[in-house]
């Protein structure tokens, strides 16, 4: 059965390694949903979060073809139960039509949400949660007409069995 | 960052301040090479003029196409077990490397591929003869890497060699800016021992190993599978000694094929689509199967949902990507077949399978009596391929290094041909490559000069790499060319037989005078349409001290034997 498999890979900072990693995916015509990389907790190795659609089957098979590229450290996956993730989301919506009413602080209190600038002509409003919650205030805000909406690749901290100095050895 | 453990010796201390161009060239004298491959342009000339001052110390051969150039360092990697090295300009010398390269990698061939690229202000622009010959590389090499400044150069040339030849070897492409070449620096080499993200050889886990000997001398009916993987990491004795210790009958895929003796009582023959009737159909009677270096390829297995099903699987690989990749193991051995087998063989019991090994020998008598003995000894009708393997074999009496194309002829030669010594059969196993063979050949005479060696070609094939006769005469590498020509692209035409109601759709070809052509190039060239000549000509052929070809007319509409039709289950091996 497929479902949302967020892989973590460490990496060595090389310049081109993106293209070896998507290569991987492009060759078993695997859609990457999300995809956020950085530096990680030790320096020069870079944390690469990757959310994908899959089956246990293939993940495995995926995962040992990421390891298996001599600047890849190791690689994880996880299903969400395993994993505690978070997205990021801004919205830039227009002041005027918005600010006279009760409803925007309603709608960011309610959402979890805050604001981080507000400008004679329009706002910027920034949420972080799951897909979903950020989903949920995009459309509560549509009615006011959302002049851009961003939203992040998935990051992700997942519990390795070992800690990754392990496999630096 | 470092990222790399070098040798606390400099294999070459501080010399004098040198290019990079000249530094390449040191690299690979460094790193033991004295062979490389390879075609100049614009963007390598700086290393090519280096390479003028080194022609004592570094010997370049000069190939026709920068193809031909992989192909060759192909086949001196594989006769030699050494990394091949080809060189190329930028641009159309680069994206010419490709097939080499994915063929390299797919049928894990060391090999070090250097490129020129245009200065590195001019990267990204669109300059004369530019290509992003990393991105396009990257999907079908090991690893690759662009040196934009002449520091980079001995540490990525350490690396790109080190990571060449360890664990399962493979193709690195390594693209040096032409600004690189021309910049001085203090020169200093050390060998690369260690990556830190790569881990070459897994260590098998002693329990495992129990395992698998507990499974194995539990087997009624064991089965071994070998490829490569054998002759790669040279456990051609400790293979021997195991097969040997437990009984165990073993049969090849192509890839494996000359790392045991073919006359050996325990090799069953070939697996696969065009395998022997044997291995193919007992796959699904075994118990317990024992996979050794090889990667359960599809044309191996056939039908995967009906492979084995009865069997339970130890594989022995040191790649952990193959392990349940295809076939699922109970027990998956990870590391260096020859270490693993040290292990392996002294828990394994002394033991005979003769009733097994009979049921082997009853589909041997079979496949001989309808397949074999009409192809390797006909006495009326149009010549066929496998007589002319067979009189190849009493010739060089299983001695030869044997390469071949891509096609019916490759499925007969290595069906039919004869094997005493490892690394002797070189073929293009995974990506089918045809035009590989001529190459490849020059390549493994070049490596191999005490060998016979022999080019067996189809004349579709022939003519896809056919300029590098001119490489063969410039060097005089007496390598010998057997044309197996039947007008046709034979084995596509064997499946629109087969398979397409007979529609021939652009398979039959009217070929050149190719004893003309091949004279035309200064090499010797005969041509027998007639059985009674096969096996004087075939004698000559064999006995000439210089390179010669000898085309040979064989029947126009003849078919390979056993086939495991495509998708079908091993079990449904056809005999005709
Ligand atoms: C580069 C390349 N193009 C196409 C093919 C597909 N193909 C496989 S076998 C074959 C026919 C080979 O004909 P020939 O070289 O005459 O050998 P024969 O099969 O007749 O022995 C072809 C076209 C291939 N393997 N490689």
């Amino acid at each position: 059965m497929k479902k949302l498999y967020t892989l973590s890979i460490f990496t060595e900072n090389r310049h081109g390694l993106l293209h070896r990693v998507t290569v991987i995916f492009t060759r078993r015509r695997i859609n990457i949903e999300s995809l956020t990389v950085s530096e990680s907790e030790t320096k020069g190795v870079h944390r690469y979060t990757i959310v994908i659609e899959s089956d246990e089957n293939h993940i495995q098979k995926i995962v040992k073809q990421l390891e298996k590229q001599v600047d890849v450290i190791k690689a994880f996956y996880h299903k969400d139960e395993e994993t505690v993730f978070q997205e990021i989301a801004l919205y830039k919506v227009p002041t005027h039509k918005i600010a006279n009413g009760v409803k925007l602080e309603t709608l960011v209190r309610n959402n979890h949400a805050r604001i981080l600038e507000v400008e004679p002509d329009f706002m910027i409003i920034e949420k972080t949660g799951h897909k979903e919650e950020t989903q949920q205030l995009l459309d509560a805000l549509a009615p006011f007409g959302v002049m851009e909406f961003v939203r992040s690749g998935r990051v992700s901290v997942t519990k390795p069995e070992k800690e990754l100095a392990a496999y630096l050895q | 960052m470092e990222t790399l453990s070098l040798s606390e010796k400099p294999t070459v201390a501080v010399t004098e301040n040198i290019t990079g161009a000249e530094a390449v060239v040191k690299s690979l004298i460094a790193e033991g090479t004295d062979t490389i491959f390879g075609y100049p342009g614009g963007a390598i000339m700086p290393v090519y003029d280096a390479l003028f001052h080194y022609q004592s110390e570094l010997k370049h051969v000069l190939t026709r196409h920068e193809q031909g150039a992989t192909h060759a360092a192909q086949g001196f990697a594989r006769a030699t077990g050494k990394v091949g090295v080809a060189i190329a300009t930028s641009g159309p010398g680069a994206t010419n490397l490709i097939t080499g390269i994915a063929d390299a990698q797919i049928d894990s061939t060391p090999m070090v591929c250097i490129t020129g690229q245009v200065a590195s202000p001019l990267l990204g622009s669109d300059a004369f003869q530019e290509t992003d010959i990393v991105g396009i590389s990257m999907p079908v090499t090991k690893w690759n890497y662009q040196i934009t400044c002449a520091e980079e150069i001995p540490w990525v040339m350490a690396k790109a060699f080190y990571i060449a030849k360890s664990g399962r070897p493979g193709p690195v492409l390594i693209d040096i800016t032409k600004d690189a070449q021309f910049q001085s620096f203090d020169f200093e080499y050390r060998k690369c021992e260690k990556v830190r993200s790569y881990n070459p050889v897994p260590k098998a886990d002693p329990l495992k190993i129990k395992d698998a000997a507990q499974l194995i001398n539990a087997a009624k009916r064991p089965f071994v599978l070998f490829g490569q993987g054998i002759i790669l990491s040279e456990a051609e004795k400790e293979f021997q000694d195991f097969i040997e210790k437990g009984g165990l009958p073993a049969a090849w895929t192509i890839m494996g094929l000359s790392a045991l003796d073919t006359s050996h009582p325990l090799n069953v023959g070939m697996l696969g689509m065009h395998g022997n009737y044997g291995p193919n159909l007992l796959t699904n009677e075994c118990d317990v199967l024992i996979a050794i270096g090889m990667r359960f390829d599809d044309r191996v297995t056939g039908d995967l949902t009906k492979y084995a099903k009865q069997a339970k699987v130890v594989h022995i690989e040191i790649d952990p990507a193959e392990i349940d990749k295809n076939v699922k193991t109970e027990v998956a051995l990870l590391g260096d077949a020859k270490s693993v087998l040290q292990q392996l063989t002294p828990l394994i019991q002394d033991n005979t399978h003769d009733n097994w090994l009979q049921q082997f020998k009853d589909c041997d008598a079979k496949e001989k009596e309808v397949v074999i003995d009409n192809e390797i000894a006909p006495t009326s009708g149009e010549m066929t391929m496998g007589e002319v393997i067979a009189r190849i074999n009493k010739q060089t009496n299983g001695d030869a290094i044997i390469v071949t194309d891509v096609g019916q002829h490759q499925m007969m030669a290595c069906r039919y041909a004869h094997f005493k010594k490892s690394k002797s059969n070189i073929t293009s196993g995974g990506l089918g490559t045809m035009g590989f063979c001529l190459p490849a050949a020059l390549g493994a005479k070049i490596g191999a000069p005490e060998r016979e060696v022999v080019a067996v070609i189809g004349d579709g094939g022939f003519q896809m790499t056919i300029q590098e006769l001119a490489t063969i005469a410039q060097t005089e590498a007496a390598v010998k060319i057997l044309i197996l020509n039947n007008e046709f692209l034979g084995m596509v035409r064997q499946w629109q037989q087969l398979f397409f109601d007979k529609r021939y759709s652009h398979t039959h070809m009217v070929n050149p005078d190719f004893v003309a052509v091949t004279k035309g190039f200064g090499i010797d060239a005969v041509m027998v349409d007639k059985r009674e000549n096969l096996d004087e000509a075939v004698k000559n052929f064999i006995q000439s001290e210089t390179s010669c070809l000898l085309e040979v007319r064989v029947g126009k509409e003849n078919n390979v034997f056993p086939m495991v039709p495509s998708g079908a289950s091993v079990a449904e091996v056809r005999l005709s």
